[in-house]
């Protein structure tokens, strides 16, 4: 990078001494965003961004200044975007789906632990709440209440136990506690362990557990609370102390009883190839989902070949000079392609609609034809808006491959007595489609995603009847992929969305990795 | 998790902007001030003295917060850190980040997260302190969930009769028959519209109508709380379903699929329809318009008892400041002043009952809280998702003129499979 200096690779200050000193100076920066980038994935504990980071800032040291890696001095800024924006995120999408992250398998063990000690510890019925102050005696602390009057002291140790001569106000929290110094809010405030220590306090209300324990939120107000549930580190498991169902970890990531019942917090773990035999055998998924892979592969296939079939058709039309004002017609034919596609499958919805929509109301006398409610017109509406979306861009491109086309060969084609339609079909058409086609593979794979369109225009219905996740005659893989994630709301299964965005990715590649290949033949010509 | 990957990209970022700025050598002060990318929490700007908090909003209520925070700062010497992000990302941002330790200590969010948000482990139950009189009953019930209360209310929504006061006066009709026969007798094009999300139904703005069949989506127990128990497969939910077929593409046509929002508000806003049923929201496109709001008539007989979205805020589970937080909920947040300023900054429907009642002198404001008191919170469940879809399918499919009480029957096995 910003090596012009002649001859020498500008790491000495031999030769050119400004090219010397750019390098230095980029270096500089890229050692300080790398360095700050580092620091920050340490304070925030992600080792492995923080490894990836080291390695690539120490590769990027080593190659500029290294005499040996001439060629990587090019590549590299290439491959770290590569690494960071592709392979890395296509290795994170690898991973969730070999796990059940989504809703309930949100976060770790610890956490889930946590959850449903808080879930299990409620306040007791009618005990009410009480003016609180934290009071400290060394290192010991406790809570002082008011209960009607009378000051009450107690530990975690002690029960709460009146305490006479203390000063309080009628309805305010004790002010002053003989033997015990109340802690001043400041300092909860400031004293961030002091805070969590006062919030883990709980102190019991009499020798009756039934009682509960005086806890406090915010360090002014203390309300008894019962907890139903115990957490046993040894044993990893929950105890319901009311009921005496023990919950016990489970593979899935959930705390299972032995009644049979489960906990609703559970957390992520490795499921293994689970999600991608579900999207095969799971009779709910299963069969819907074959239906969207068909129609997506339909859909992605007709687009490319109706707006390919149209695009080149007006573009052999008017690339005939006996046309007059060519350049406007060409104008206003691409102007479908200048609009925002989602604006476009918006607008088409409106004309679209039965009641309201123009197109009804103009071209069938007001007949009320369900477009988008009849699965097949549907289907026929989103096709239709696709090409509509997209002949103009094989317009253009088929525009420009005619006029590229060297004349002598149609003109021997001519002499040789060729017609004009043997002259399409045998000279036209090859030449023409040596330049089209890998464009047509890009448009396949790009229809094949068009998620834009979809949503816009059906959001994927008419719906399968009793489909849990919504999925329609018209949803493409990469829609239903977005429906199943639960990125909307609802139920989310990362998960499995993950793993079917996998296996649209590896369906995409074969398919344009063989059709690549296929089109080499076509240069033989 | 998730957010490692978008930890990458913001570190490099950000520290790309920190060399640009020149060669500052305090990395973790200058990082702070970006709210837009600052997904970053206190480990990474520790305050001067220890305690800080982050605050999760979106751009309505972002200043009213604001000032909150501006008040609660200076009486703690705590920092507060309020970032603004778009609503619709607040729930799995939330959900995603919590448990990674990225998330917010509070984030605003609405009553209907909750079941996703317990299931995640992402929330803290709150203790108001006694001062739960204060709020509307409705508020406090849809933040409850499992019998543990997970967010402090302050805002409610929920939709209502609104008609054209020109053609039909300001009386509300009790019943869905008077109304249709007082929309036509005003000679409007449509007596009533209501939209149906167009072909994708929309049983949220029908459960009024739903309700007055005596078939609420769950039943709910003696606490008020909904079971998982469907509540409309019997014979009053038959006779709703039968209801919307004889109002559908089939019957009179007043209910159609044809009806989307902006359709809906279109036919409102242009004196072509006499009644419309809709939320606060709608209010600003009918401007021009004389409009009287009302509660919901009776189409089954019962009262109507629509659905009341609830907005409030809620506590990170794994927050490092919980004391702090707590502090801010309850006693900044929570009281009259403090609900009063997200009023005023943002007017929403007030969940605190002295708000509403000094707001309540505004006409419109106090129809839509009349409607408010008959309603049902909406269901916080996690399958709720999945719950919405097959019914508002099943819906729009009888407005289209399926058959109600097949089409019916097979959307409550459904529902019944989906929720175990």
């Amino acid at each position: 990078m910003a090596d012009n200096s002649a001859g020498s690779h500008a790491r000495s200050w031999n030769g050119s001494i400004g090219g010397f000193v750019v390098k230095l100076l980029l270096m500089a920066v890229i050692n300080a965003v790398g360095i700050m980038a580092i620091l920050s994935a340490y304070f925030a504990n992600s080792w492995v961004i923080l490894a990836a980071l080291v390695v690539l800032l120490l590769a990027a040291n080593y190659i500029y200044f290294a005499r040996r890696a001439l060629p990587l001095k090019y590549l590299y800024p290439g491959l770290v975007f590569l690494f960071v924006f592709q392979v890395f995120t296509m290795g994170y999408t690898a991973y969730v789906a070999f796990t059940n992250y989504g809703t309930g398998h949100a976060g770790s063990m610890q956490q889930a632990v946590d959850a449903a000690l808080i879930q299990g510890e409620r306040p007791v019925e009618g005990a009410g709440t009480y003016p609180l102050a934290v009071v400290r005696q060394g290192d010991q602390i406790g809570f002082a209440i008011n209960d009607g009057g009378e000051v009450k002291v107690g530990t975690e140790d002690q029960p709460m136990a009146v305490i006479e001569g203390a000063e309080v106000t009628e309805d305010g929290p004790p002010t002053a506690v003989p033997d015990w110094e109340i802690v001043p809010r400041a300092e909860l405030y400031q004293d961030q362990a002091f805070a969590d220590q006062v919030l883990g306090l709980r102190v019991s209300m009499s020798e009756d557990a039934d009682d509960g324990s005086v806890r406090t939120r915010e360090g002014t107000r203390g309300t008894p609370y019962r907890s139903s549930l115990t957490w046993d580190e040894g044993s990893q498991t929950l105890t319901n102390t009311d009921t005496g169902v023990v919950y016990s970890a489970t593979d899935r990531g959930n705390f299972a009883g032995d009644d049979g019942s489960i906990l609703p917090t559970g957390w992520y773990v490795n499921v293994g190839f689970d999600n991608f035999s579900r999207a095969f055998t799971d009779g709910a998924m299963a069969k819907p989902l074959l239906q969207v892979t068909l129609w997506t592969f339909a859909f992605a296939i007709l687009s490319v070949l109706i707006s390919f079939g149209v695009g080149l058709g007006f573009a052999i039309l008017f690339n005939d000079e006996r046309i007059r004002g060519r350049k406007i017609i060409r104008t206003l034919l691409i102007l479908p392609y200048a609009f925002p596609a989602f604006m476009s499958a918006l607008l088409w919805r409106g004309m679209l609609n039965p009641e309201f929509g123009v197109i009804n109301e103009w071209f069938f006398g007001g007949a009320g034809i369900g477009w988008l409610t009849s699965e097949w017109l549907a289907r026929a509406a989103a096709l239709f808006v696709n090409v509509w979306l997209s002949y103009p861009y094989w317009f253009l491109v088929c525009t420009g491959a005619l006029q590229s086309l060297p004349g002598d060969v149609l003109e021997a084609a001519t002499l040789d007595g060729a017609g004009r339609f043997q002259r399409f079909k045998s000279v036209v058409l090859p030449l023409l489609l040596v330049s089209t086609a890998p464009l047509a593979i890009s448009s396949f794979a790009f229809s094949f995603n068009n998620f834009t369109i979809i949503y816009m225009l059906t959001e994927g219905g008419p719906f399968f009847p009793g489909n849990a996740n919504r999925l329609g005659a018209t949803d493409l893989l990469i829609s239903a992929i977005y429906k199943i994630s639960g990125v909307s709301g609802g139920v989310a299964d990362y998960g499995l969305a993950s793993a079917l965005s996998i296996i649209v990715f590896i369906v995409i590649g074969a398919i344009s990795a063989v059709a690549f290949r296929q089109t080499r033949k076509l240069e033989e010509f | 998790m998730r957010n490692r990957l978008a930890f990458g990209a913001i570190a490099l970022t950000t520290g790309l902007m920190l060399s640009a700025c020149g060669s500052d050598s305090a990395p973790a002060e200058s990082a702070a001030p970006q709210p837009s990318s600052a997904t970053t929490t206190s480990t990474e700007a520790p305050a001067a003295n220890g305690a800080s908090l982050t605050i999760w909003t979106d751009a309505e209520r972002q200043q009213a917060i604001q000032s909150q925070a501006d008040a609660f700062e200076e009486a703690t010497g705590a920092t507060v850190t309020v970032v603004q992000k778009n609503f619709e990302d607040l729930r799995n941002d939330f959900i995603t980040q919590v448990p990674t330790g990225e998330g917010p200590d509070i984030t605003i969010g609405a009553h209907d997260w909750l079941g996703a948000l317990v299931t995640a482990g992402v929330v803290d139950t709150i203790d108001l302190g006694g001062t739960e009189s204060a709020f509307q009953q409705v508020a406090l019930e849809a933040m409850t969930y499992d019998g543990q209360l997970y967010a402090l209310p302050y805002a409610m929504e929920t939709v209502a009769l609104i008609q054209n006061v020109d053609l039909v006066g300001e009386e509300a009709p009790a019943t869905w028959d008077d109304m249709i026969a007082s929309g036509l007798e005003a000679g409007a094009e449509r007596p009533f519209v209501i939209n149906t999300g167009g072909t994708t139904g929309d049983g949220y703005t029908m459960y009024g109508f739903q309700t007055s069949f005596g078939a609420p989506v769950f039943v709910q127990d003696d606490s008020g709380s909904y079971t998982t128990e469907v509540g409309m497969a019997g014979e009053e939910g038959q006779a709703f379903a039968k209801w919307l077929h004889d109002n559908g593409a089939q019957g009179t046509g007043y209910l159609s699929t044809t009806i989307d929002y902006d359709i809906n508000n279109e036919l409102f806003s242009t004196g072509k329809a006499a009644y419309t049923v809709q939320g606060p929201w709608a209010i600003p496109s009918y401007e021009g318009i004389n409009v009287a709001v009302n509660p919901i008539p009776s189409a089954g007989g019962q009262p109507s008892a629509p659905f009341v979205g609830v907005q409030g805020f809620y506590l990170s589970s794994q927050s490092d400041n919980a004391l702090l937080a707590n502090d801010f909920i309850v006693n900044f947040l929570g009281t009259e002043d403090g609900q009063r300023a997200l009023y005023e900054a943002d007017p929403r429907l007030p969940a605190m009952s002295a708000i509403a009642e000094e707001v309540s002198s505004d006409p419109i404001v106090a129809g839509f809280l009349a409607s408010s008191e008959n309603g049902v919170p909406m269901p916080s469940i996690p399958e709720m998702g999945a719950v919405w879809d097959f019914w508002n399918a099943a819906e729009a499919q009888i407005i289209d003129g399926a058959d109600p009480a097949s089409t019916w029957t097979t959307m409550n096995e459904n529902l019944a499979a989906e929720l175990g």
